[in-house]
């Protein structure tokens, strides 16, 4: 990338024998908004501490800017943090807090209480500046630690899972309130989530990381498109997986014969491919029922195990003839069958466009 | 008849019991009624009396003449000598107070901050010394700091001095150092409770807006650890404005303090009411002082930021 605000050149972390971050090499672009996702333990947050200075690397170079950190102490470098306890400083107020890394500035009076108001008025917190810490809610003590750290105008913004205290209905409202606060300050925004769907809704580009290493690294389309492994297939929302052997592939097309479906073209990347032994993925909403067989297309028999409703969707999962478990089916309840027609044990045909399934490697044992 | 006083005593019973129940604050007496009951018999008690006492006036041959008058609080408030004493014992208190949170300070700041691993164990080594009595760790001192004593006796053998120093020991330097020794305990622990207690991600958050570590200390650690110092300087200022045996032992007689004054009214000076007049001079003083002391830290803390 050439306009990388962070590059992370060879990233590891030990703990002893334990590698929490293991040789990440990755770039942030300038005014991305950047996820780091994963479970927790798989070193996310070490490596955001890491570029926030808080962790040494044990090997490997952290570049802000083209400067390398290697000698910066943290009150140094050009990053500010949203803590995941948010960390307001319980003796200042609002108005204290807000303006704590501004002091080495040497403000006037009416610069500062200016840059404080707007501050504050950017996390629509306008006229809160005399209350202390704790007359705040949760919510509001986020947005404080927000403007905190933005009243510093860094390069880079680290937050560090600031909505999972929030409660569902506040943390998707903030979600939305982050992205447009962050196109319009213009700050690079590195984000670190264990939630997959906040990183979907809200990144630019999201790594979606494990043990230590960055598994894959996209935007959020190709991740839940095009997912490279199993294991981000697995994370990233639900994923069907059907084992197959690989037969042959044409221009961009790979042709495999997978348990259940007999033989099927799929797209894939055939360079990641190794040994015949692969896996056909297949999201639940990419598989579409019928109660009669279509008249074209791939499609395939099969008989209703069991359903469940979920209001705007429905969840179905049907068995079909070769395969052990059942077959995961989302579908929109506006187009739904007609429940009497769905019931268990029910016939039906399933059907799926051609570029409903993907190949991937089938070289993870965990799953 | 059995049947009727039945009748009568079961919805009394009833009724106390109700009564009780219903008031939290009743309840809450009930239980501390014994520790009540010493606290008046022992403290409530002799107080009056030692207030009332101080406005009496002795005679020789130990009467007392009960006529109400206010000559014993002129007496202390007049008198040149314990004016000197008052302001002496003050002064005393005052450094002990300040060396004692000055030294604990980085002690309680290192196990907080940097022990990892066994934290109360070091609690306890640095208490260590406070398991002997506290008469003995006057004495050591008293042989640490006199003419023939450690000091002196290690200076000799190494040339520094020929003859051993005389101001080592019966002045109130001698005073202050005992003291900020001997009551050492009360400040590490909790001024080490309060730095415990600091959010870690304080640190790291103050660190984050670009303070170094000296900024961070004033700012974070310092206001937040306030608490802590005013809970040890109140606990060290008060007792050692009263403290006897250390100046009686090592203070000589520049290093006399209030109390030594009341002990002697008490003893062989053989004046009562103007012991009490002086304890409770004194007494009040002292809670002025810590008044004045917790309000203006209080103000400032405010203002830090």
């Amino acid at each position: 990338m050439t306009d990388a605000i962070i590059s992370l050149k060879g990233i590891t972390k030990s703990f002893g024998a334990f590698k929490a971050v293991d040789n990440i090499n990755l770039d942030i672009a300038r005014g991305e908004f950047f996820s780091l996702l994963g479970p927790s333990g798989c070193g996310k947050t070490t490596l955001l501490r890491m570029i926030a200075g808080f962790e040494m690397p044990t090997c490997g170079e952290i570049l802000i800017d083209g400067d390398s950190m290697q000698a910066v102490p943290p009150h140094l470098r050009p990053t500010n943090m949203v803590f995941q306890s948010y960390a307001i400083f319980p003796h200042l107020s609002v108005g204290q807090n807000v303006a704590y890394g501004l002091r080495k500035d040497r403000l006037a009076r009416s610069e500062l209480d200016r840059r404080v108001a707007e501050s504050l008025a950017m996390v629509k917190l306008t006229g809160f500046e005399s209350r202390k810490s704790d007359e705040l809610s949760g919510g509001q003590r986020q947005r404080v630690a927000l403007a905190r750290a933005l009243i510093k105008r860094p390069k880079v913004l680290l937050l560090d899972e600031p909505l999972g205290a929030l409660d569902r209905k506040l943390r998707e409202e903030m979600q939305l309130e982050l992205r447009s606060l962050q196109r319009s300050v213009g700050i690079t925004f590195v984000f670190v989530t264990h939630d997959q769907e906040e990183a979907l809704t809200m990144s630019d580009r999201v790594a979606v990381m494990g043990s230590g290493r960055a598994i894959q690294v996209a935007s959020p389309r190709d991740l839940y498109e095009r997912p490279s492994s199993m294991e981000v297939a697995g994370f990233i929302g639900k994923m069907n997986f059907l084992m197959a052997r690989l037969i042959g592939s044409d221009d961009d097309r790979i042709l495999v014969k997978a348990d259940g479906l007999g033989q099927v073209a799929a797209n894939g990347d055939k360079a990641q491919l190794n040994g015949a032994e692969v896996v056909v993925a297949v999201r639940p909403e990419k598989l579409v029922l019928h109660t009669s067989e279509p008249a074209s297309g791939s499609r395939i028999a099969c008989h209703m195990h069991n359903s469940a409703y979920l209001g705007d969707r429905s969840h179905y999962f049907v068995q079909v003839d070769g395969l052990k478990s059942p077959l995961a089916v989302s579908t929109q309840n506006a187009d739904a069958i007609a429940a009497s027609e769905l019931a268990d044990g029910a016939d039906l045909w399933l059907s799926w466009s051609d570029d409903a399934l993907l190949v991937l490697p089938a070289d993870e044992p965990e799953n | 008849m059995n049947t009727v006083a039945i009748i009568v005593e079961a919805p009394r019973a009833g009724f106390w019991r109700r009564w009780l129940m219903r008031s939290e604050a009743l309840r809450g007496y009930l239980l501390l009624s014994p520790t009540l009951l010493v606290m008046l018999g022992i403290m409530v008690i002799p107080m009056v009396g030692m207030v009332v006492l101080s406005f009496w006036t002795q005679h020789a041959g130990n009467t007392f003449d009960t006529t109400l008058t206010l000559k014993n609080y002129t007496d202390a408030f007049t008198r040149d000598m314990y004016r000197i004493l008052f302001m002496r014992s003050l002064g005393i208190s005052l450094l002990t107070t300040l060396f004692t949170v000055l030294l604990a300070y980085p002690m309680a700041y290192f196990v907080a901050f940097h022990v990892k691993r066994h934290k109360m164990v070091w609690i306890i080594l640095m208490t260590l010394p406070f398991w002997t009595s506290y008469l003995l760790r006057v004495f050591a001192w008293k042989i640490i700091l006199g003419y023939n004593g450690a000091i002196n006796s290690g200076l000799i053998s190494m040339g520094v001095i020929s003859e051993p120093l005389t101001i080592l020991l019966y002045n109130p330097t001698a005073v202050v150092i005992t003291l900020t020794h001997a009551w050492a305990a009360f400040a590490i622990l909790p001024i080490y409770v309060s730095l415990e207690k600091i959010d870690r991600s304080l640190l790291e958050a103050a660190t984050d807006l670009g303070d170094g570590p000296v900024a961070r200390f004033f700012r974070i650690v310092l206001p937040l650890s306030l608490p802590g110092i005013i809970a040890a300087s109140v606990l060290i200022f008060i007792p050692t404005v009263g403290d006897y045996v250390t100046p009686s032992l090592v203070g000589g007689t520049d290093g006399y303090m209030i109390s030594n004054a009341i002990q002697f009214q008490f003893a062989r000076g053989n004046n009562w009411p103007l012991g009490a007049a002086l304890a409770l001079s004194s007494m009040v003083i002292v809670t002025a002082i810590v008044l004045v002391y917790v309000t203006v830290i209080r103000r400032l803390t405010a203002r830090i930021g």
